[in-house]
């Protein structure tokens, strides 16, 4: 018997996504002052309004829903799912007000792929956008590569029960420490250092390379947020093209691998275990996998023969690779080229890569390596039991920060997500050739926005059918979300109409 | 009668033949170029947009991006030629209209495969201006609103609470 839910389970829901949304709204005062910094009045009254609407929902819902009962787990989950479509909504409303997005849901589109860490963009004219509105794009990837939760329980949440629920919702089931909010801070302690270093770095090299000092170190906070946290929104409209550096493309290569990695690895590194890195399934997982894509693409690329030399050829196949495989979304080449110049095999290369994504416990999406790894694992395994005598003992191993014996539990779970991911990527594939799209164009823009890389072969336009921007959107939700708290959700609405 | 066709038959095919070459040297859009990279790939194209972003200078050559209101694609070009660009396309600035001659590369060999067009020369259609910004009064007028509306909730959500 499926129970209807209480009017208590709403009120905690409401508040703590009420919560939440006034969170949204104070980050929306971050770039109102630098709209005011750079004289960008107008922009500056964008967020203005975005902030106040946010914050009187908040207001509202935390009034009318007040409640001091911690959440449960399906609590917890639905105010993850909720608060990631409500962030979505009042974070487009600066974005609408600009002009420059054609409708409500192409800055809708905008933040969702923001937040998600996606990277598909439908701004029109993003080579006038104020400083004000490109920060934000680049600071919702920002907050959503953390995790807009995490941004919550790491501020102002009070329960550690309730706040490890939500934790758990935005896809991250590891903690680093002992305690959820320790966690959380810990990876904010990460990012913001990272930030840093990364824009001194990028913004001297910006001047080095000819732009302005303001633009250079711009940029230089703009291309790391959304390379670090594997989103790959730029400033410009070229992309990385914008930039015509080999250094610019080095040095976000290690930020995007960087972002890809499993935060605890990112702790290993601090506390000075570095040897952790060589031995974790995922880091090996991810070598093998990358190497298996690139193989791919080169054979791919060398058959269609794109580029003139071997070089040249290594150079932007690498890049678009682990752009993809990182879920980053950064592209040195047009959009089109993709499928002009790659050929059949190339792409498919590129596809895997994006499906596969980067580290559990990281900004990356995708179907993870750790569940990769321990799938590969379990296969390993049972191919040895065939092999050997029936009374030989087969020890399943692996090591994931510390030696774990491979349960089925686990090695279910990992399969249940793989599958649910390819269900995904193939939903998305047949609504594209349902729009009159080519297969694997279809897959393609499919997969990117499902595994939230960003990478595009040309679907992703302002004049794409509106049908195809609400299914990306979903997918880029559902996909960030990693499937539990979007069920949740879905079992909620269910139980809300047919429980007694 | 005959000779006069012959004649025009004659021109007709002459211009026939050099179409292709005609249509190369004409005014190309950015996506007519990425989207046909193969077959504009090394030839001399004539190409117009705004320059956005920064000029930047790399040694006695500079980059100037070309937004043509589709795409913008990197153009190299002298530094002195670059010199000429007053204004480049921002929030706060509408960008030299140039007319860029000069050979597009579909995967330049110097600059590591990048798509870019080779300037030979650059014109200037229309300069850029410094773009004033006014105030939308409407938009101010609704910050307005919502913020009594926000006291008005604020102060009912003080009451409630004490």
């Amino acid at each position: 018997m499926i129970l209807k839910p209480q009017l208590q389970d709403i009120k905690n829901i409401g508040y703590y996504s009420g919560r939440i949304i006034i969170g949204i709204s104070l980050t929306m005062l971050v770039p109102m002052v630098v709209g005011l910094l750079f004289k960008e009045i107008n922009p500056a009254l964008d967020f203005l309004i975005g902030a106040e609407i946010a914050l009187l929902i908040g207001l509202i819902l935390t009034r009318l829903c007040f409640t001091k009962k911690d959440l449960n787990w399906m609590q917890g989950m639905i105010v993850v799912s909720l608060s990631w479509l409500a962030a979505m909504l009042v974070a487009a409303i600066p974005l609408y007000l600009s002009r420059h997005w054609g409708s409500y849901l192409d800055a809708c589109f905008e933040t969702m792929s923001g937040f998600a860490t996606t990277g598909l963009t439908l701004a029109q004219d993003l080579d006038h956008l104020s400083y004000a509105h490109n920060l934000w794009r680049h600071l919702i990837m920002f907050i959503g590569g953390q995790g807009i939760v995490v941004v919550a329980v790491s501020s102002f949440t009070k329960g550690l029960s309730g706040a490890f629920k939500m934790y758990v919702g935005e896809a991250r089931d590891e903690r680093v420490l002992p305690n959820v909010i320790h966690t959380s801070r810990f990876i904010w302690l990460v990012s913001i250092v990272y930030l840093i270093l990364s824009t001194l770095v990028l913004g001297t090299l910006g001047i080095a390379n000819g732009m302005k000092p303001v633009n250079a170190f711009f940029h230089g906070a703009c291309l790391f947020m959304a390379a670090f946290d594997t989103g790959g929104f730029t400033p410009q409209s070229q992309n990385m093209l914008y930039y015509h550096s080999l250094a610019f493309e080095v040095i976000t290569i290690i930020i995007m691998l960087l972002g890809a990695m499993n935060f605890n690895l990112h702790y290993r590194i601090w506390t000075g275990d570095r040897r952790e890195i060589w031995k974790n399934i995922e880091t090996r997982t991810l070598c093998i996998t990358i190497a298996l894509t690139f193989l791919i693409a080169v054979i791919g690329l060398n058959q269609v023969g794109s580029y003139p030399s071997a070089l040249i050829m290594f150079r932007k196949g690498f890049y678009q690779l682990i752009s993809g495989h990182t879920g980053t979304g950064y592209a040195t080449i047009y959009a089109r080229q993709f499928i002009d110049e790659w050929g059949n095999l190339a792409l498919v290369g590129l596809i895997c890569a994006m499906a596969l994504g980067g580290g559990t416990c990281s900004t990356a999406g995708g179907i993870k390596m750790l569940r990769l790894g321990i799938i590969a694992e379990s296969l390993k395994q049972d191919v040895k039991r065939i092999i050997l005598p029936e009374r030989a003992v087969v020890e399943q191993r692996l090591h994931h920060l510390k030696g774990i014996f491979l349960e089925d539990k686990q090695v279910r779970a990992a399969l249940l997500i793989t599958v649910s991911y390819l269900v995904l990527y193939g939903i998305g594939t047949l609504i594209g050739m349902f729009y009159g799209y080519p297969f694997l164009d279809s897959l393609f823009e499919s997969t990117s926005a499902a595994a939230n890389v960003g990478l595009s072969c040309g679907i992703t336009t302002p004049s794409m059918p509106e049908g195809l921007k609400l299914t990306y959107i979903v997918q880029m939700w559902a996909g960030r979300l990693e499937f539990m708290s979007v069920f949740t959700l879905i079992g909620f609405f269910v139980a809300a109409i047919k429980g007694k | 009668m005959t000779k006069a066709f012959i004649l025009i038959f004659f021109c007709g095919a002459v211009c026939f033949a050099h179409l292709p070459a005609v249509c190369l040297a004409g005014q190309i859009s950015s996506t007519e170029l990425i989207n046909n990279a193969r077959e504009y790939d090394g030839k001399s194209v004539v190409y117009v947009g705004e320059a956005v972003g920064d000029v930047m200078v790399r040694g006695d050559f500079a980059w100037v991006n070309i937004n043509d209101g589709e795409n913008a694609i990197g153009v190299w070009l002298n530094k002195e030629l670059a010199g000429e660009i007053q204004f480049t396309g921002s929030y706060h600035a509408k960008g030299d209209r140039l007319e860029i001659t000069g050979v597009f590369q579909r995967n330049c060999i110097q600059h590591g495969g990048d798509m870019d067009i080779h300037a030979q020369s650059i014109r200037k259609i229309s300069p850029g201006r410094v773009v004033g910004e006014e105030l939308d009064t409407s938009k101010r007028n609704f910050v307005f609103i919502l913020l009594v509306v926000l006291c008005l909730v604020f102060v009912f959500v003080r009451r409630r609470k004490s």
